[in-house]
């Protein structure tokens, strides 16, 4: 199974949606979603990100499976980490980059268990998160794409990642998602 | 240095060393914990102590007689605050309060009960039902230093306005400051609240049953372990409930992906509240 995980934060809510429209119906890796959201938010992440996109999106649960085709969102105020099984696992330890969620501690835990097999994907925000985990998931064999600083509503995340390792592409929001959605078929390293 | 997939192999043995070790040498068993989470706590202490691998971080263990205190806190996650998502207090009070309220005494657990935050919310809760007088409550947890604070019962002043939105969203019948006496810069949790809770500690990994509960809380404890400790742990409770007894998750917690699944009855799918079932005889089944 081949796996994209994507950090989004300030201006996030309107980038996944975008990224997530170019999903095909029968991708056949998993997705798994960090987007920067206040402790107390309820589930409406899933629901609005659902309208954009043909497959199902929901909130990962703890120890839930990883499977193809469904895109799972980190949930407010847990971690979100892959076990080396292929499950899920939450944690509220402390904020990382003062976020909980953190898109490092998802990236970090998802690198280990997919190494070549999974693409990182930093989209716009405010904040640093995401770039530690992205230069993991390059230094484990995986893929690193970061939105063009220019076409991001907030700078700041695209340009830590880019300058944190050496990422494959940089892509302008519009060619993210169907630049995903080609990856997806690709054979598994 | 590259991380190539035998580093990371070595590293995960050099893990299973330590915990081992801690095993053997403290008795706190973690071996079972979900390994993202344990190898980025321990990661946190071996880099704050700058000790350079897992490996040595075994050496100061057994050496050094207050580093084991230090592992057990970092491994011990304790963010909570009272009423801490509202809607399962409202549906406590909906769906497991009217059953609770047709026995004449219940006893009530509060496992992993961290600063006690959600014992004293259960409690007012209780109280506000009628129900105190009548409840022996439980709270447990594996790290003596917490529950020395939940006993204590002192939260900081600035978490209360917090604490009290949670208490008017979660259907509080009275004034949340009735609960506490506040100083300067910390509040007191109202010594009568603390009458029916007996704090005691207890490890879910190496500890049994001690008594028939009513209703068992649980909540964001099971995130920080394995499969198959989650499946070890859920046997216990199921073990200490009462038939009809009642078991609480936290709101991504699930008993769907646990082996004693069938055990229990769904009875608030959104807020993970289940009950135990009534023990039912399987048919006797005529030789083929």
């Amino acid at each position: 199974m081949q796996a994209v995980a994507i950090g989004a934060s300030a201006g996030g809510l309107e980038a996944i949606g975008e990224v997530l429209e170019a999903l095909p119906s029968d991708y056949p890796a998993v997705v798994i979603l960090v987007q920067h959201i206040a402790p107390h938010a309820n589930d409406t992440l899933a629901r609005r990100f659902q309208r954009h996109c043909q497959l199902p999106v929901r909130e990962a649960e703890d120890k839930e499976p990883l499977l193809p085709g469904i895109v799972f969102i980190a949930p407010p105020d847990f971690h979100l980490m892959v076990e080396l099984e292929l499950r899920f696992s939450l944690s509220r330890e402390e904020r990382v980059n003062y976020s909980r969620p953190s898109i490092d501690v998802l990236m970090e835990t998802a690198a280990e268990a997919f190494c070549s097999g999974l693409t990182g994907v930093i989209l716009t925000g405010a904040s640093v998160d995401g770039a530690a985990g992205l230069a993991t998931i390059k230094r484990l064999g995986g893929r690193a794409v970061v939105q063009s600083p220019e076409t991001a509503e907030v700078d700041i995340m695209p340009r830590a990642a880019i300058a944190a390792c050496p990422v494959d592409a940089v892509l302008g929001l519009a060619e993210i998602g169907p630049f995903l959605a080609r990856l997806g078929y690709e054979t598994p390293c | 240095m590259t991380e190539d997939a035998a580093v990371l192999e070595n590293q995960r043995l050099e893990i299973r060393l330590l915990l081992e070790a801690i095993y053997q040498k403290s008795g706190y068993d973690f071996r079972g914990y979900a390994s993202a989470h344990i190898k980025r706590r321990l990661d946190h202490v071996r880099a704050r102590n700058s000790i350079p691998s897992f490996c040595e971080m075994i050496r100061r263990l057994i050496y050094d007689a207050g580093f084991f205190d230090e592992i057990l806190q970092a491994l011990s996650i304790n963010v909570t605050e009272m009423f801490r998502d509202p809607e399962f207090y409202r549906a406590v009070r909906k769906s497991v309060v009217p059953h609770l309220k047709t026995y004449p005494f219940i006893k009530v657990w509060h496992a992993g009960c961290a600063a006690g935050q959600e014992v004293y919310s259960m409690a007012i809760l209780l109280d506000e039902e009628g129900m105190r007088e009548r409840t022996q409550i439980y709270a447990t947890d594996i790290n003596p230093q917490v529950l020395e604070a939940a006993r204590r019962g002192i939260y900081p002043l600035e978490s209360v306005r917090q604490y009290t939105a949670n208490y008017q969203k979660s259907g509080g019948q009275a004034s949340f400051a009735d609960y506490y006496t506040a100083g300067y810069e910390s509040v007191a949790i109202a010594a009568d609240l603390k009458k029916n809770v007996l704090f005691s500690p207890h490890n879910l990994v190496t500890d049994g049953i001690f008594g028939e509960m009513n209703v068992i809380f649980c909540r964001n404890v099971l995130i920080y372990f394995g499969d198959d400790l989650q499946d070890n742990v859920v046997k216990l409770f199921l073990d200490s409930l009462c038939n009809g007894g009642f078991l609480c998750l936290g709101s991504k917690e699930s008993l769907r992906f646990s082996a004693h699944a069938d055990a229990f009855d769904v009875v608030d799918a959104r807020e993970k509240i289940y009950r135990k079932r009534t023990l039912r005889l399987p048919a006797i089944q005529g030789e083929p």
